[in-house]
């Protein structure tokens, strides 16, 4: 089972901006629930708490007011049943990317040959198993995001949360890992929160969509594409892509701010 | 993808690690080092040897103290208390800085003194420092490791505050306990600091090591530098003035090596390529 849910979830802080204080509402009762197996993906402008949020579920951040569960049971603070994947990767850049992984794991309480072997073979899961020994400079954008997800889901945590991993990677590479990821899913079956500000993103690897905005959730949209997705250029060429997308896009303008 | 990638590589590569044309960095150095000794040497000749002195007369100076064993006796004694208060430095400043740095009421509390005893008058505190310990290696050691140890922990605490907030919160999101999250991801983030501080220090525990031997009882290097001076013999007097200048280099270099073994990826990254 991997269930996450965030129930009436508000932040609230204060930002100084200069000599003032000004209370930002970054998230006001936000409330959803990523069923065990499923993908959801939070989208919306910048600043409209989708990142907070995701934060929140991992528990680098509190709450000012609501909860997170996950599989029914209220979290506070990190833990295992969490594995995060940050937007850059964020790799120990001392380890090699064997060694990154790891870490992880060795966090989780593991000793002994099979923190090798384990690490071995999610490195292997992401295509990386020739990559081994190098450092993360030795690793292109794409391939040290792999390394990331690899060190997230050994852990095998009970939902894998997401911030904009592939946002600073280049169109070609982005497209290559959302299809990696969808394959990964496909074979470990994992509960996912994908945060990302990339419309078709968000519809292409989704069963769900949150779109949010001003820290409040606007609309939840079922994505009606089949799964498994295969090929995702074909799936961009489908009338249900095209539609969910369109709604979705009509969604984030009529969510615009009209002041500028 | 994997072509796409390993292409980038090779760029990277070609760019970080390809030689360098032009002079090697040695042949410049070494240039440099003849020119400026032959200047010396030739506008050097022509000063009242009490008042100035040259580098033929330093080596020929240099030999006789080498000859009669002083230089060697003198280096031996200096390097003692040396080692002893730099190796100690290292060994409290890095720990202190490391923990200034990463808890909000060790800052609050230790923070002001550490900056405060980096300009310390240090020279003025000796003769009560003498009183403290004696005249002796203890008062020796003391002197140095008070110069070094300020530098060494100033810097690796401004190390701690300079590591990614993210770092740290992929120690938090695995669940590192604090100690860990310090050992395993701030120590090895805060390296390349510590190693500047560490090699900031040689300079000051130098001259505070001639400090405390001109203050203390009169030994070591200091002495041979003071005795030549009281007889008007300035070219002597340069010669331990030249052996620790070379010695901090030395030590600068091997702090490098010391730093490429312990932090290659930082070297890795940084490529060291300037123009």
């Amino acid at each position: 089972m991997g269930e996450v849910s965030l129930i009436d979830v508000s932040k609230r802080f204060v930002l100084r901006v200069g000599a003032e204080a000004q209370t930002v509402q970054a998230l006001s009762r936000v409330s959803f629930t990523v069923r065990d197996g499923e993908i959801v993906s939070l989208i919306g402008p910048s600043g409209c708490g989708k990142t907070t949020a995701l934060r929140i579920a991992m528990g680098l951040e509190q709450a000012t007011s609501g909860r997170v569960t996950v599989d029914s049971h209220e979290v506070k603070g990190c833990g295992h049943d969490r594995g995060m994947v940050f937007q850059h990767a964020e790799l120990l850049p001392w380890l090699t990317a064997m060694q990154n992984v790891m870490f992880g794991l060795e966090m989780k309480g593991m000793r002994g040959a099979g923190l090798r072997d384990t690490a071995g073979k999610y490195l292997d899961l992401v295509g990386l198993g020739a990559s081994r020994n190098r450092r993360p400079h030795q690793l292109s954008g794409g391939m040290q995001q792999r390394v990331g997800i690899a060190r997230a889901l050994a852990i095998d945590p009970k939902v894998l949360l997401m911030d904009e991993p592939f946002g600073a990677l280049d169109a070609q590479t982005r497209e290559t890992m959302q299809e990696e990821l969808l394959q990964i899913h496909a074979r470990t079956a994992k509960t996912i929160l994908f945060v990302t500000h990339d419309l078709d993103e968000a519809v292409l690897i989704a069963d769900r969509v949150v779109i949010m905005r001003e820290g409040r959730i606007q609309e939840i949209l079922q994505v009606p594409l089949p799964r498994p997705r295969g090929d995702l250029g074909v799936a961009r060429g489908t009338k249900e892509f095209a539609e969910t997308r369109y709604h979705v896009w009509k969604a984030l303008h009529a969510a615009a701010p009209t002041e500028h | 993808m994997t072509q796409i990638a390993d292409s980038k590589i090779a760029t990277a590569d070609q760019d970080a690690g390809g030689p360098r044309r032009g002079v090697p960095r040695w042949v410049i150095t070494l240039s440099s080092v003849a020119i400026l000794t032959l200047l010396w040497e030739w506008f050097g000749r022509d000063i009242n040897p009490v008042f100035g002195s040259y580098p033929s007369a330093i080596a020929d100076a240099f030999l006789e103290l080498v000859r009669s064993g002083k230089l060697q006796g003198a280096m031996l004694e200096s390097l003692q208390p040396f080692v002893v208060g730099y190796g100690l430095a290292i060994l409290f400043g890095v720990p202190l800085g490391l923990v200034i740095g990463r808890y909000r009421v060790a800052e609050a509390a230790l923070g002001i003194y550490v900056t405060a005893g980096y300009a310390m008058p240090l020279v003025a505190l000796v003769p009560l420092l003498v009183l403290w310990l004696g005249l002796g290696f203890a008062v020796k050691a003391a002197v140095v490791f008070l110069m070094s140890v300020f530098p060494i922990c100033i810097n690796t605490w401004l190390g701690v505050t300079a590591v990614p907030k993210s770092l740290i919160e992929v120690g938090k999101s695995f669940v590192a306990p604090n100690t860990v999250i310090l050992r395993r991801i701030i120590l090895p983030a805060t390296l390349p600091y510590i190693m500047a501080g560490i090699r900031l220090a040689v300079g000051r525990a130098v001259v505070a090591m001639v400090i405390a031997e001109f203050f203390t009882t009169i030994s070591g290097l200091g002495a041979i530098i003071i005795n030549s001076a009281n007889n008007f013999d300035t070219a002597t007097m340069f010669v331990p003035i030249v052996v620790l200048m070379v010695m901090a280099i030395g030590l600068n270099g091997l702090i490098g090596l010391i730093e490429r073994w312990v932090a290659p990826w930082q070297a890795e990254i940084a490529g060291r390529d300037r123009e």
